[in-house]
C-alpha cells in the first residue's frame, strides 16, 4: 500500500509535492541524519577552501615550535583598569630547554597577549586554486607569534592547518572514488539488470569475483606497485582508481537490483505500452525511481573510501608526503614517542571519525527517506 | 449441512452456561500521528455468543481489523486502546476485562490462542517457512497445554484431520510452502483450534483465496463451530460471505458502527443510509447493467476486431515448462465486451498480456482488424507495426497504485502516450489532458497533483484516462475493479460502459468476479488451467452453465441474500 508517511504537511501542499520534496520532508524528521548533513556540509565547505580556514601555512616548518602544545584561547580580555571586553586572544608560548635533559619545555607567557582577528591577514594562498588572497577566517595580529590551535608536529608544522588541508584530499578521494565506482557500477549493473540473461550472468560472476578478492592485500599490492617518482596528482588519481576498482561491485549490485524490481513494475509496462522508446523508459520512468536510492548508497560508500585511503596512507602505501591527507598525517602518530610527548598528533584521527560518522548518519537518513512512497 | 441443523445444534448447546462470551463496550482505539489522532475505532460495542457468528463488514479503512486486533491487544504500534471495556466471560463463570490487561503482560498472553484464537488473511506470513507444519502445531500444544511429544503429535494429527487435510500422516512433516493457499489456511485454522478456544476471530480469512477454496473454508469454519460450540467473529468486506455465514452483522464505516442486527434485518430491512448504499451497490452487481440493457444487440455478421486463434503461451522449457495459456481461441467484436473469468492461475492475465504482446506467445495467432479493414497477425507483427497497434489496443491495469508512476504528475502520466506518439504538445497537450480528466470524472485542475494525492478509485480513473488518451478501439482491462471497494466498483464499471458507448470501444474484461462480469459483459469465456472451457453470452454462462467447472465455480459464489444460502449445496469439480 502506498501511504505517504508525512502527515504534518498541509494536504494541499502534499498533493503537488514531487519526489524530492517528499524525500526532503521525510529526511528532515530524522534528527541524527540532519546533524550528519550539517557536519558533512561543513566538512566539504572546509575542504573546498582549506586555505581560508587554515591559520598557518600547512607545510611551513618552524624549528622553534617542534611539538608545540595546543594553545588555549582566552575570550574575555581584562584591561589594566579592571574593565573587560569579549575579544579572543592567546598568550604566546616561550620555548625553554630543561638544563639537565635538554628537553623542550613550552611555557605560557602571561605578560604578553596576541589577539585573534576574524578575516585577518595571514600567509598567501589561492582561494579555490584561482584567486590570490591573504584573508583567513582567523589570524593573529602578530605574525611572528604563530597560533597553534591543535599544536605542532615534529617539524613545527601547525596540526590544525594540516588537518584542514588534509580534508581536501581525504574527502575528495572519497567523492572521486565513489563517482568513479558509481559510473562503472551503473553501467555494468544497468546492463546486467536491464538485459538480464547471459549479460546478467557474466556481470554477476564478475561481481562475485571482485567481491571475493581480499581488498586490503589487493590495495596494498597495487599501491606498492606504483612508482615512487610519480607526481603527487598522478599518484592521487591512481589511488582513487585502485580504491574504486573493488568498490564498484557493491554499487553495481544495488543498481541491478533496482532495475530488476522496476522492470516488473506495472507503471514501466504501462510506459512501454504508451509507446515510449527504450531510452525514454529507462531515463524518464526508471531512473528517477532509483536516483534517491543511489544517492543513499553513495553517501554510505564515501566513508568506506575515506577509511580505505586513510589506512593505505597510514601504512605508507597510499599518498606520500609532501601530499597532505589524514592518513599521511596519522603516520606522524605511528610511534610511542609521539603518544608520550605529543598526543595532539592523533587529532587527524578524530577528524576521520567525525567525518565517517557524520556521513554514515547522513547515509542512513537518506536510505530511510529514499523511497517516500513505501512505508 | 443445512441451516436447520446448525440452529438445533446451537439450541441444544445453549443450555450450558454462559452463552455470552465477549462483551465489548464503547471501544476506542486511536493511532496518534504527528499532527493529531486517527480514530481507527470510535466507540464500538458488540457482543459475541456461543455458537453464533458475528460478521463485521465494512470497506477498507473502516476499522474492522483494528477492532479485532484491539480485542487481543495486538494493535500495531503506535495504535493504542484509549477507552472501553471488553468483558470476557469464562466457562467457569468468572469474567475479566481484556482492556485492563497490559498488552505485553502474562494475562493477555494466556488469553491469546487459548481462549481467543485468531486467523489472518495471509496464511503464509503467519506460518514459519523453516519449520514443518507438525513442529509449529506441536509447539503451540506443548506450550499452552504442557503435552508430551507423542501426545502432541497425536493431537496434531487429529486436528489436521478435522480440517480435512488429506494424507495427514505425511502432511504433518511437510513445510508450509509445499501447501496451497487453501491448505495453509486450513493449517492456520487447525492451529487456532488447538486449545479449544471459546472465540475464533477470523480476519478476512478467505480474501486471498479463490471462490471455490473460499467455499470450502467457510464450510469448514461453520462445521467446526458446530462441533466446538465456539463463537466466531468474522471480518470481511464481502457481503456475499456475510449473507452466507452470519447470524448477526455489524456494519462499520470510518471507525463507527453504522448499524447492527440480525443478518436478515441488515439485508432485507436496512435502516442506516450507509448500509443501504452498501447493500444497494452489492445488489446492483447481481444483475445486468442498465446501460447494457439499453443497448441494441451487435449484429451477428459484424466482423470481429480481434480474433485469437489457438493461442498458447509457455513459460520455461523441458520438464519445468508451464503452459499458462493452452490453445485458446476467442473473438471480440467491435463495441462488444468480452469477459474472461477464471480463478488464480487459470492463465487469464497471461492471456490478456499476450494480446498486447507484453509476453510473446509461443504459438497461435492474434488477428487484429485495422480501421481500414485489413487484418494483421499481432503475434508476427514487427516493432513499428506493433507500436502502431498498441495505440489502438490499450490496457487498464489491476493495481491502481503500481500502475501509475508515483514520480510523475497526473498531467504527465495521462499526457505520456500523447507526447511520445507526437500527437500533442505544449498548450494543446494540456487542453487534451484536461479534457480527458473531465471525461473520467476528475477535476481538470487536479492535473498538477501527484498520484499519492488520490484515492484508489480516483487513481483507477487516471489509469482509464491514460488508456483512452489515444482514442483506442480495444481496451484490455485486467481486474480493473478488483482493488476497489464494492461501492466504487459499479461506478467504475458504469464509467467504462459510458466511455464504450461514446468512443465505440471493445473491452476484453478480465476478472475473477462473476458479479462484475455479469454486470458488464456481453459474452464470457471461462478459463481453467490455461484453457477456455466454456464460451457463451453472459446470460447463458451465468444462469445455465454447461461445463462442469463453470457450474462448480458459480455454485461456490456466495449470494448476498441470507434467505438463499447456497454454497453448502455447491458442486465440486475435479479435473480429469
Amino acid at each position: 500500500m502506498t501511504d505517504i508517511a508525512i502527515s504534518h504537511v498541509d494536504s494541499r501542499q502534499l498533493a503537488v509535492a514531487s519526489q524530492w520534496q517528499l524525500v526532503w520532508w521525510a529526511f528532515k524528521r530524522h534528527r541524527l541524519a540532519m546533524a550528519g548533513l550539517v557536519v558533512t556540509a561543513f566538512f566539504y565547505i572546509v575542504a573546498a577552501a582549506p586555505g581560508f580556514f587554515a591559520v598557518n601555512d600547512p607545510s611551513q616548518q618552524n624549528a622553534r615550535a617542534a611539538y608545540h602544545p595546543p594553545q588555549g584561547v582566552h575570550f574575555i580580555d581584562l584591561a589594566a583598569d579592571g574593565s573587560w571586553s569579549v575579544r579572543p586572544y592567546i598568550h604566546p608560548y616561550a620555548l625553554k630547554r630543561d638544563p639537565q635533559t635538554l628537553q623542550a619545555v613550552y611555557r605560557e607567557d602571561e605578560t604578553r597577549k596576541s589577539y585573534i582577528r576574524f578575516f585577518g591577514t595571514g600567509y598567501a594562498y589561492k582561494l579555490f586554486g584561482l584567486f590570490d588572497t591573504t584573508t583567513h577566517l582567523i589570524a593573529t595580529d602578530n605574525k611572528s607569534e604563530p597560533l597553534f590551535l591543535l599544536g605542532a608536529d615534529r617539524l613545527g608544522r601547525c596540526v590544525y592547518s594540516r588537518i584542514i588541508q588534509g580534508a581536501q584530499i581525504s574527502l575528495s578521494v572519497g567523492l572521486a572514488g565513489v563517482l568513479l565506482s558509481l559510473t562503472i557500477g551503473i553501467v555494468l549493473g544497468g546492463l546486467s539488470g536491464y538485459y538480464g540473461g547471459r549479460i546478467d550472468f557474466a556481470v554477476q560472476r564478475l561481481i562475485d569475483f571482485v567481491l571475493s578478492l581480499p581488498s586490503i592485500p589487493i590495495w596494498l599490492a597495487l599501491s606498492a606497485a606504483l612508482p615512487h617518482d610519480w607526481p603527487a596528482t598522478l599518484n592521487y588519481f591512481m589511488i582513487t582508481l585502485i580504491l574504486s576498482l573493488t568498490a564498484w561491485a557493491q554499487l553495481a549490485r544495488v543498481v541491478r537490483g533496482r532495475f530488476l524490481s522496476l522492470r516488473t513494475e506495472e507503471f514501466v509496462t504501462a510506459a512501454r505500452l504508451d509507446g515510449a522508446s527504450e531510452w525514454r523508459v529507462i531515463f524518464r520512468h526508471m531512473l528517477p525511481s532509483f536516483t534517491s536510492h543511489i544517492i543513499a548508497s553513495i553517501s554510505l560508500a564515501i566513508p568506506a573510501m575515506i577509511l580505505a585511503e586513510t589506512s593505505l596512507s597510514f601504512l605508507g602505501l597510499g599518498l606520500q608526503p609532501p601530499t597532505i591527507s589524514w592518513g599521511v598525517l596519522l603516520r606522524e602518530a605511528q610511534n610511542i614517542r609521539s603518544i608520550a610527548t605529543a598526543p595532539w598528533l592523533f587529532a587527524p584521527g578524530a577528524a576521520v571519525v567525525i567525518a565517517v560518522i557524520a556521513l554514515n548518519f547522513l547515509g542512513d537518513g537518506l536510505r530511510d527517506a529514499a523511497d517516500p512512497y513505501n512505508k | 449441512m443445512s441451516l436447520i441443523d446448525l440452529a438445533t445444534h446451537a439450541g441444544a448447546r445453549s443450555a450450558t452456561p454462559p452463552s455470552l462470551i465477549l462483551e465489548v463496550k464503547d471501544l476506542v482505539t486511536h493511532f496518534p500521528v504527528r499532527n493529531g489522532i486517527v480514530k481507527a475505532v470510535d466507540g464500538v460495542s458488540l457482543t459475541l455468543e456461543r455458537g453464533k457468528t458475528l460478521c463485521i463488514v465494512g470497506e477498507s479503512g473502516s476499522g474492522k481489523s483494528v477492532t479485532a486486533r484491539s480485542i487481543l491487544q495486538i494493535v500495531d504500534a503506535p495504535g493504542r486502546i484509549v477507552s472501553g471495556a471488553m468483558m470476557l466471560h469464562r466457562a467457569d463463570g468468572t469474567s475479566v476485562d481484556l482492556a485492563k490487561f497490559n498488552p505485553r503482560g502474562r494475562e493477555i498472553r494466556a488469553v491469546r490462542g487459548r481462549e481467543i484464537a485468531m486467523i489472518f488473511q495471509e496464511p503464509m506470513s503467519s506460518l514459519s517457512p523453516v519449520h514443518t507444519v507438525g513442529d509449529q502445531m506441536m509447539e503451540v500444544l506443548r506450550l499452552h497445554l504442557d503435552m508430551g511429544k507423542k501426545q502432541a503429535r497425536a493431537r496434531c494429527i487429529e486436528l489436521l484431520k478435522q480440517v480435512e487435510i488429506p494424507d495427514v500422516e505425511r502432511a504433518i512433516d511437510r513445510y508450509t510452502f509445499e501447501f496451497s493457499g487453501g491448505m495453509r489456511q486450513r493449517v492456520m485454522i487447525a492451529m487456532a483450534l488447538a486449545c479449544n478456544p471459546s472465540l475464533l476471530i477470523a480476519d478476512e480469512p478467505t480474501t486471498a483465496l479463490d471462490v471455490t477454496t473460499q467455499a470450502e473454508i467457510l464450510d469448514l469454519i461453520r462445521r467446526l463451530q458446530q462441533q466446538h460450540g465456539m463463537a466466531v467473529m468474522f471480518i470481511t468486506h464481502d457481503m456475499g460471505v456475510v449473507a452466507e455465514i452470519a447470524d448477526d452483522v455489524l456494519v462499520m464505516h470510518r471507525g463507527k458502527v453504522m448499524e447492527s442486527g440480525t443478518v436478515d434485518a441488515i439485508f432485507h430491512s436496512p435502516q442506516n443510509d450507509y448500509t443501504r448504499m452498501l447493500i444497494g451497490s452489492v445488489l446492483k452487481l447481481e444483475q445486468k447493467a442498465e446501460i447494457r440493457l439499453r443497448r441494441s444487440p451487435i449484429a451477428d455478421e459484424t466482423l470481429p476486431v480481434l480474433q485469437v486463434r489457438n493461442l498458447s503461451m509457455q513459460f520455461g522449457s523441458g520438464k519445468n515448462a508451464l503452459k499458462a495459456v493452452d490453445d485458446v481461441s476467442l473473438t471480440v467484436k467491435p463495441g462488444e465486451t468480452l469477459g474472461i473469468v477464471g480463478e488464480s492461475g487459470s492463465g487469464k492475465t497471461t492471456m490478456g498480456r499476450c494480446l498486447l504482446r507484453i509476453y510473446d506467445p509461443s504459438a497461435g495467432a492474434i488477428d487484429y482488424r485495422r480501421p481500414d479493414g485489413s487484418t494483421l497477425d499481432l503475434v508476427k507483427a514487427d516493432k513499428e507495426t506493433l507500436k502502431a497497434c498498441r495505440r489502438e489496443i490499450r490496457m487498464i491495469f489491476q493495481d491502481p497504485v503500481g500502475s501509475l508512476n508515483p514520480r510523475m504528475t497526473v498531467a504527465q502520466i495521462v499526457g505520456e502516450p500523447l507526447l511520445v506518439n507526437r500527437i500533442a504538445a505544449g498548450k494543446q497537450l494540456d487542453d487534451r489532458v484536461a479534457d480527458l480528466l473531465q471525461q473520467v470524472g476528475l477535476e481538470p485542475s487536479w492535473r498538477e497533483r501527484y498520484p499519492h494525492a488520490f484515492s484508489g478509485g480516483q487513481r483507477q480513473r487516471i489509469g482509464i484516462a491514460r488508456a483512452i488518451a489515444l482514442n483506442p478501439r480495444v481496451i484490455v482491462a485486467d481486474e480493473a475493479t478488483s482493488a476497489l471497494d464494492v461501492s466504487l466498483r459499479s461506478q467504475m464499471l458504469d464509467l467504462m460502459m459510458g466511455l464504450q458507448d461514446k468512443l465505440g470501444l471493445s473491452y476484453v474484461f478480465i476478472s475473477h468476479d462473476i458479479g462484475v462480469i455479469r454486470y458488464m459483459c456481453d459474452r464470457v469465456a471461462v478459463m481453467y488451467r490455461g484453457r477456455v472451457v466454456e464460451t457463451g453470452s453472459a446470460e447463458q454462462v451465468c444462469n445455465s452453465p454447461t461445463h462442469a467447472y463453470t457450474q462448480a465455480l458459480l455454485s461456490a459464489i456466495p449470494r448476498p441474500d441470507p434467505r438463499a444460502r447456497s454454497i453448502h449445496r455447491r458442486h465440486r469439480y475435479t479435473a480429469a
